[in-house]
């Protein structure tokens, strides 16, 4: 079958199942995009900017686990694009990004749109390729599939010249891959899943310390078995969210620097960290040297490069390979050596953490006449909508560690955030990729008024393509983890985290055709969000919330993990240089 | 797993893909992490299909670990070896321009006899040496004719090999 790059395109991603494109034209897609238009398989699902385009295919494919499709322009199309593949990389998000390149005869030669796709997006690709040959495209993209999907995943870009794009070859989707460079290991180290099996019948105070890396493996059921085979309380990273339920006895939450106390006491005071999926971030581990001290620590990794990668860190049972099949294993041998006995041995440590649970909970307060306070607001969100099973997008700062520590999550790919990258902006479009893989689901998205601004006009999008996202602003007016840092650590000094000019949000929504909500007091919250989750189509809830609300518990850059501050220091003009920190025995002491 | 925190010399020999744009990976990753690169070459191999990188880095224990790793993670590297880990042979190549007078001609020439450096090109004032050996030895060289006058020096990258065993020696062919 002979056909033109643009079909062989088409035909290749049918294919891999691909039934929804997020894109934006440009001069040198043009023939792409018209080779969609007369194509029904596949729909275009025209985003507002490239950046949008990117984040919608990263919600896409971290909520359903196949991969999600980009197509946009050279030139600044793929600039616009850029921080959605760092984003995707950082997260291990398996995006393929299509760009359009100049003719291969101009290539190097300044053109209009040209610019370096393949220079730009290397160190933020997991692989990129430049196609200059039609006769190579279906084999790439082949390929690009299966480096986007496999191993630790993560974006790959496939860079499309114009004459590409319209050149004609012979069509033959290629069965097998073969890449002699890239074999993704995936079965764990017998021995050393024996050897981490008797380090958990041995240990006393385990920790399971799980992370986005499970979630990928879909390995939920695996992660439940081994907390609950060896009665191990279960720390999550931001990433993980989702992978064990929060309100299973065994769960502590979240751990790092917005952690629960109890999760971040329990990893620090451990005998052993059982690592899964997780890559030791320095949101997670804060001061390096004083990370789990006591603790031998077992690290069970698809990519290499995250075993034994930060300094201080010694790992002492790497297991490289799948988490999931590593996770069976490791089950199945525990399955047989773990005994009861052993497994009371852990009373103290279920009673000491109790304890904490009890000392220090996740808490905040909320009267009816003061000022909505922002952790109430996910509080009532989060109950509001939970019979729906939600998908929860954030943004990124106080609201997501919020929604990080109040939204209590029960399944895996649920949760949309950035986490390695820190992107605001992410929270909206990626919102809009997942209701376009699920039009039933309820799919909230919970952000900031700074960061609902970087990507509002994805507004247009979900009208023109009636994904009825809710999204919840938490509007505080402020940068709000910005101006906590600068409560925290300059003085007070509010440098450029005030926002002043606030659109009206409710005007906002209405102008875009979707239906703006607004609340004010506490008791506008829970009418809001009903109203909101009845309501068909895309809503946009203003909560004008406390505007000098932190977030705690809070490990300052810098600290260990039980080195935390859990509320407001007495003076705050004057917590640069004293900081709060809690002692082991649970007393606040102000220390130099 | 005891690891050392002193910074030692490495020569690592990669065999990549003979494709555009496999070195700018190679050097992307070493600058984008804040690696050394002390020296690269790569030249194609037998296979046209295939390029060998030797790469001499300078790092700890934990850095070369994580180098290597890194490199064996770009999908268009085939193999990563630690030669340092290993017997190998490596060579360094330079060639040398040496100003010379009436007065230091034969010492230059002397000079270049005790490094088995050939003279490979000579006008009234000048001797243009070729020298091949360890670096060291190249640089033993360049000691000695600094004081007489170099005009020019140009230097190759470093190039290793692994030994071939011999005898009983099964150890390193297992490897």
């Amino acid at each position: 079958m002979i056909l033109n790059g643009s079909q062989i395109l088409i035909e290749a991603l049918k294919r891999e199942g691909v039934d929804v494109i997020f894109g934006l034209p440009g001069g040198v897609v043009l023939k792409i995009f018209d080779e969609l238009h007369q194509q029904s398989a596949i729909q275009v699902l025209l985003a507002r900017h490239e950046q949008g385009v990117g984040h919608m295919a990263e919600g896409y494919a971290k909520a359903t686990g196949k991969p999600g499709i980009a197509l946009v322009t050279s030139g600044p199309g793929m600039t616009n694009i850029v921080t959605p593949l760092a984003d995707a990389y950082m997260d291990s998000v398996p995006i393929i990004v299509f760009t359009g390149q100049v003719s291969t005869q101009l290539i190097g030669n300044d053109a209009f749109q040209e610019a370096d796709n393949l220079g730009i997006s290397r160190p933020c690709t997991k692989h990129n390729f430049l196609v200059r040959d039609v006769k190579d495209l279906s084999r790439t993209i082949r390929e690009a599939f299966h480096i986007a999907t496999t191993g630790r995943p993560g974006p790959v870009l496939v860079d499309i010249p114009k004459d590409v794009s319209m050149n004609t070859a012979e069509f033959e989707y290629p069965e097998e891959v073969n890449l002699r460079g890239y074999n993704p290991n995936r079965e764990g180290d017998k021995t050393q899943v024996t050897r981490a099996a008797e380090a958990i019948c041995q240990a006393k105070r385990p920790v399971i310390y799980v992370g986005g890396g499970a979630v990928f493996a879909n390995a939920a059921d695996e992660v439940k078995a081994l907390a609950e085979i060896g009665n191990i309380p279960v720390d999550m990273t931001l990433m993980g969210l989702g992978i064990f339920p929060a309100t299973h006895p065994l769960s502590l939450g979240m751990l790092g620097m917005h952690g629960s106390y109890t999760a971040n006491m329990a990893i620090h005071h451990a005998d052993l960290v059982i690592a899964v999926g997780s890559r030791f971030d320095d949101r997670v581990t804060g001061k390096t040297s004083e990370f789990c001290p006591k603790a031998k620590i077992i690290h069970i990794d698809i990519d290499p490069t995250s075993i034994r990668k930060v300094r201080d860190i010694e790992v002492h049972i790497p297991i490289l390979g799948d988490v999931k099949t590593v996770l069976t294993e490791l089950t199945q041998v525990l399955r047989v050596s773990i005994d009861g006995h052993k497994k009371n041995l852990r009373g103290p440590w279920w009673n000491q953490l109790r304890e904490w649970m009890v000392q220090h909970p996740l808490a905040y307060s909320q009267s009816d006449d003061e000022a909505i306070k922002p952790q109430y607001v996910i509080d009532r969100l989060c109950r509001l909508t939970t019979d729906n099973d939600p998908i929860v997008a954030t943004d990124v700062g106080q609201h997501q560690m919020w929604t990080a520590q109040y939204f209590k999550l029960e399944h895996p790919r649920r949760w949309l955030t950035s986490g390695g990258l820190g992107t605001m902006g992410f929270g909206f479009p990626a919102a809009l990729g997942a209701q376009r893989a699920y039009p039933d689901r309820l799919v909230l998205c919970i952000s900031g008024d700074g960061s609902f601004q970087m990507n509002l006009q994805e507004l247009a999008t979900a009208v023109l393509y009636k994904l009825p996202v809710k999204v919840a602003i938490i509007n505080n007016h402020y940068h709000g983890m910005v101006r906590q840092w600068q409560d925290l650590f300059y003085e007070g000094r509010y440098a450029s985290s005030h926002l002043f000019a606030i659109p009206d949000y409710v005007k906002l929504a209405e102008a875009y055709g979707a239906v703006g909500l607004r609340a004010t007091t506490p008791s506008d919250v829970d009418v809001v969000i009903q109203e909101a989750v009845d309501t068909d189509g895309p809503v946009l809830m203003d909560f004008e919330v406390s505007q000098s609300e932190n977030c705690y518990p809070m490990i300052p850059a810098g600290g260990a993990n039980h080195e935390m501050l859990l509320e407001d220091p007495p003076h705050l003009s004057q917590a640069a240089k004293s900081l709060v920190r809690v002692s082991d025995d649970g007393d606040s002491v102000l220390t130099a | 797993m005891s690891v050392e925190n002193i910074e030692r010399e490495h020569i690592v020999s990669m065999r990549v893909e003979n494709r555009s744009g496999v070195l700018a990976r190679v050097a992307g990753l070493f600058s984008g992490r804040g690696y050394n690169i002390e020296s690269l070459t790569v030249a194609p191999t037998l296979d046209p299909t295939i390029s060998m990188m030797t790469i001499v880095t300078k790092g700890d224990d934990l850095i070369i670990e994580q180098i290597l790793k890194q490199l064996n993670k770009l999908v268009e590297a085939i193999s990563v070896i630690d030669l340092t880990e290993r017997a190998y042979i490596d060579r360094d190549m330079a060639i040398i321009k040496v100003q010379t007078t009436p007065e230091t001609r034969a010492e230059v020439f002397r000079i270049a006899e005790i490094f088995r450096a050939r003279v490979i090109d000579s006008t009234n004032t000048m001797y243009t040496l070729e020298v091949t050996g360890t670096g060291r030895k190249v640089e033993a060289m360049i000691y000695q004719l600094q004081p007489i006058g170099i005009e020019e020096l140009v230097r190759a990258g470093h190039i290793a090999v692994a030994r071939e065993p011999y005898g009983e020696d099964t150890d390193i062919r297992s490897k």
